[in-house]
């Protein structure tokens, strides 16, 4: 057992010492002196967030599988250690070697939202790395940024050496290689990133300058040296029944978000939600084989311990073998007292008959994420559920002895009328309605529904039909939200709703970072060092110090949230070629202006570019 | 069958509480295949219970829980299989059969042995190895007892079964104490430690002690002449 990294007196007094000691079940211990390349992969908010992300867990396995590196992981420190660890100057350490990580060769961060930019400089502060790329030297371990941020990764290019853009499971040992042999050849460190550079799918901000026009908005990024690509076209794996997949997933001693076994079915996407970036990013949609599936559970459930399993996608009722494989894990987990946990279905009868199965009914909930109030709306954003499919399935769902349901909405979405806002009070009460009329009096547990309606606020994000559009002022929000509050408080049945809508000074910055250039880097160094830290949490959150900030760079927020944007602006992100074309998104925006809808990829290709990485959904028919 | 099942707990572990230990032990149950039987109703756990809570910081030699299984091979085979799917810091030392009619591992919990030792830097300046035995000996020790609404004070003497200073395998002067340990009259080690320093005026710090819990004992004779056994005596080797 290695020695900690804190000692006792630490431990002691800082809230669950368990995030910091590593040690867990299946955590890879290496013999140091037997690796040639040592890692840290990061994801920058707690431990319980961050050991719940499947990303790191696949990366994890993948780089412990090569035998000449030893992959770690690190967590961004809760407020009370952080504050510690500045006083006494410790170094933030890896979990597995609890050694500094600043000694490592590289630093992966994965950046899975943009409220956690100021985490990620927690991390290299903590770690003792300059924050500044620039700054950096061979004394300091190569930063990798990766994850969905990354697609637009200009208000954060400053902070890294390189982004790797796309999935995992492909360049790595590439990369790697091109290390080994840049160190063995005494190659100085500019040398290795221009390398780099020219290896598919990574992006190193050092060698691309951008020319902005007068008005602000981006001229021209241009590469600064003859053989950088201009275009990084998005990295993918195209052999996901093939690949990495960690069998043996770290087991964490403490409660975390995700504390199960996690069974990814499929990536991608076949529905064109036009708000949804995820689904545009991670096109063509690929299924996993059912057969491997059933043995990954197996030997997943069997290494960990775990009691339950969840299986993870974006849309799993369209996984096309979804029936073969629940059966089979109701067969196999019913034996072993372990439970099926199955989000993201859409509720049919079907998925209800699935949910009687395996869940206590009395205790679990029925969600729809109608995601607008109106028809209407929802076919501006291409949200292929009507109100009749939600009806009836809440009716079936009342029939067999759900009482609880959970309606997603957004606030903000293009084109929105007060019409549509208030038909998320009528969608909700008819949902009352239609429990008090399909359940009869005397068979109504407690005598009641309950709805639960949450509002988010809309936010444009990169590579979406939605990129060009304007975002909402906080005040337009929160007057958009107590509309919505006074329409539930009219309904006949406004005793079974609760509302809840999220906060608008947050999902402001979310949408300055989301849709920002390199011109946002210097805000969000300064509102760091002014104390802005997990911005994610509400209760950390300081829209003071950030709307302070901002004013003293002299970055105009509006610039990025509610400015109209023209069909042929250059947007810091064009240079990221993900598949998906800026035509066929164009394309999508029109058509959400006419209010017209687009099939989905299994009943029609709409030919939006993805097709070039040669399999999955798009070659479905032909194969 | 109901199986009692000692451990330690040392090194990085000590910083895993309870309820996170009692987590490990179902994930490593069914890692190590052992054919725990569950309760019934809509969401059936696994029947375990533990003896007595070990608080965050603390390392322990005799720690104890009892499972009930459906079948199991033999003492040296459970143990085995849990050895192999136990993670650094926590080891099983011991699994024995109990009776049907064996009182359960918590209720039986009566007495608990620690060793104390002093952080380095955290010394006491008195001479507390040689004073420690007239502490013990006086004919009361009266301590603060807090509690929820407000403090009183009370002799914890006879919760005391026995305090003196001994030798560590590493030639360190160390406490060893045995205490009451009953759900009814717990006494923490640093309770003990902090009187008898207060007695020679001096306050005891937070992180001042490295406490191991060297075993935990059930009382085999009565209560005003008890016969401490360690708990895993009460079962059988199978």
């Amino acid at each position: 057992m290695n020695k900690l990294a804190l000692k006792d007196e630490i431990l002691l007094q800082v809230e669950k010492p368990a995030r910091y000691i590593g040690n867990e079940v299946n955590a890879v211990v290496k013999d140091k002196s037997a690796v040639a390349v040592r890692m840290a992969m990061c994801f920058p908010d707690i431990y319980e967030i961050g050991m719940s992300h499947l990303g790191i867990q696949i990366l994890y396995d993948m780089l412990n599988s090569f035998e000449d590196v030893w992959c770690e992981r690190v967590y961004s420190p809760w407020i009370d250690l952080d504050k510690i660890m500045r006083e006494e100057h410790i170094p933030l350490f890896a979990l597995e070697s609890q050694e500094p990580v600043k000694d490592m060769d590289f630093l992966g961060i994965t950046i899975q939202y943009e409220m956690c930019y100021t985490n990620i400089l927690q991390i290299l502060d903590l770690s003792q790395i300059p924050l500044l790329a620039k700054d950096r030297t061979w004394e300091h371990p190569i930063v990798i940024g990766g994850g969905p941020c990354t697609y637009n990764p200009e208000p954060i290019a400053d902070f890294f050496d390189m982004f790797y853009i796309g999935e995992g499971e492909t360049r790595y040992r590439e990369l790697i290689d091109l290390y080994k042999a840049s160190k063995k050849k005494n190659e100085s460190r500019t040398d290795f990133l221009r390398k780099a550079a020219k290896l598919p799918g990574i992006y190193v901000p050092m060698f691309y300058e951008v020319l902005y026009n007068e008005d602000g908005t981006i001229l021209e990024m241009r590469p600064t040296e003859e053989g950088i690509p201009k275009v990084i076209r998005k990295e993918i794996e195209m052999k996901v029944s093939d690949t990495y997949y960690p069998m043996k997933p770290v087991v964490p001693f403490i409660k975390v978000t995700q504390d199960r076994v996690v069974l990814e079915i499929q990536r991608g996407c076949i529905r064109g939600c036009r708000f949804c970036q995820a689904g545009q990013l991670y096109k063509p949609v690929r299924e996993r084989d059912v057969d491997v599936l059933k043995d990954y559970a197996i030997k997943m459930l069997k290494s960990t311990g775990h009691e339950e399993i969840s299986l993870s996608s974006l849309s799993s009722s369209d996984y096309s073998k979804l029936s073969e494989l629940i059966d089979f894990l109701i067969e196999e987990c019913g034996k072993n007292y372990i439970n099926i946990s199955l989000p993201s279905l859409r509720i049919d009868a079907f998925s209800l008959d699935v949910m009687s199965k395996v869940q206590d009914i009395r205790k679990s909930s029925l969600t729809f994420a109608p995601e607008a109030g109106s028809q209407r709306l929802r076919d501006v954003i291409n949200k292929g559920l009507t109100e009749e499919v939600i009806l009836k399935g809440a009716a079936m769902a009342f029939e067999s002895g759900w009482t609880r349901v959970k309606l997603y909405f957004m606030l903000g979405l293009p084109t929105e009328t007060e019409e549509d806002i208030r038909g998320i009070g009528d969608l909700s009460n008819k949902i009352a309605a239609t429990f008090f009329e399909t359940v009869p009096k005397e068979e109504r547990k407690n005598g009641k529904v309950q709805i639960v309606a949450s509002t988010s606020f809309f936010i444009p994000k990169p590579f979406t039909p939605f990129q060009w559009a304007k975002m909402n002022t906080k005040e337009e929000f929160i007057e958009k939200a107590y509309l919505t509050r006074n329409s539930i408080k009219e309904q006949l049945n406004q005793k079974s709703i609760k509302y809840n809508w999220h906060e608008a000074d947050m999902s402001v910055m979310e949408g300055v970072f989301a849709r920002g250039d390199r011109r946002v880097a210097e805000v969000i160094l300064k509102a760091y060092e002014k104390g802005c830290l997990f911005d994610a949490w509400s209760e950390y959150f300081r829209n003071d110090l950030w709307l302070q900030t901002f004013d003293e760079c002299g970055v105009n927020i509006d610039f990025y949230t509610t400015r109209e944007r023209s069909l042929d602006e250059v947007f810091p992100w064009d240079f990221i070629d993900c598949g998906v074309t800026k035509d066929f998104l164009k394309r999508e925006w029109g058509k959400a202006m006419a209010g017209e809808v687009s099939p989905n990829c299994r009943m029609q290709c709409l030919g939006c570019g993805a097709g070039i990485f040669g399999g999955g959904v798009c070659y479905e028919a032909k194969n | 069958m109901k199986l009692r099942i000692k451990f330690a707990k040392f090194g990085a572990m000590r910083f895993i509480g309870h309820l996170d230990v009692m987590r490990y032990f179902q994930k490593a149950i069914r890692r190590a295949g052992i054919d725990i039987a569950y309760s019934g109703g809509f969401s059936p756990h696994q029947i375990m219970s533990f003896a007595a809570p070990l608080g965050v910081g603390l390392t322990s030699n005799g720690e104890y829980m009892d499972i009930e299984v459906v079948s199991a091979a033999s003492s040296e085979d459970i143990k085995n299989s849990l050895n192999k799917a136990m993670v650094p810091g926590i080891e099983i030392v011991s699994v024995t059969k109990l009776s049907d009619n064996a009182m359960n591992a918590m209720a039986s919990v009566t007495a608990a042995e620690y060793t104390v030792r002093f952080r380095e830097g955290y010394e006491p300046s008195f001479d507390w190895a040689h004073l420690i035995d007239a502490f013990y000996e006086q004919p009361s020790i009266l301590v603060n007892k807090k509690t929820k609404k407000s403090e009183v004070e009370m002799d914890i003497k006879p919760a005391i079964y026995s305090l003196k200073a001994v030798v560590d395998r590493n030639g360190t002067a160390v406490i060893r104490m045995l205490v009451d340990a009953s759900s009814s009259g717990n006494i923490k080690p640093g309770l003990v430690i902090e009187a008898f320093m207060k007695e020679h005026g001096e306050t005891l710090s937070q992180f001042a002690l490295e406490i191991t819990r060297e075993d935990t004992f059930t009382n085999t004779g009565t209560a005003e002449m008890p016969v401490f056994i360690p708990l895993d005596a009460v079962g059988d080797q199978f």
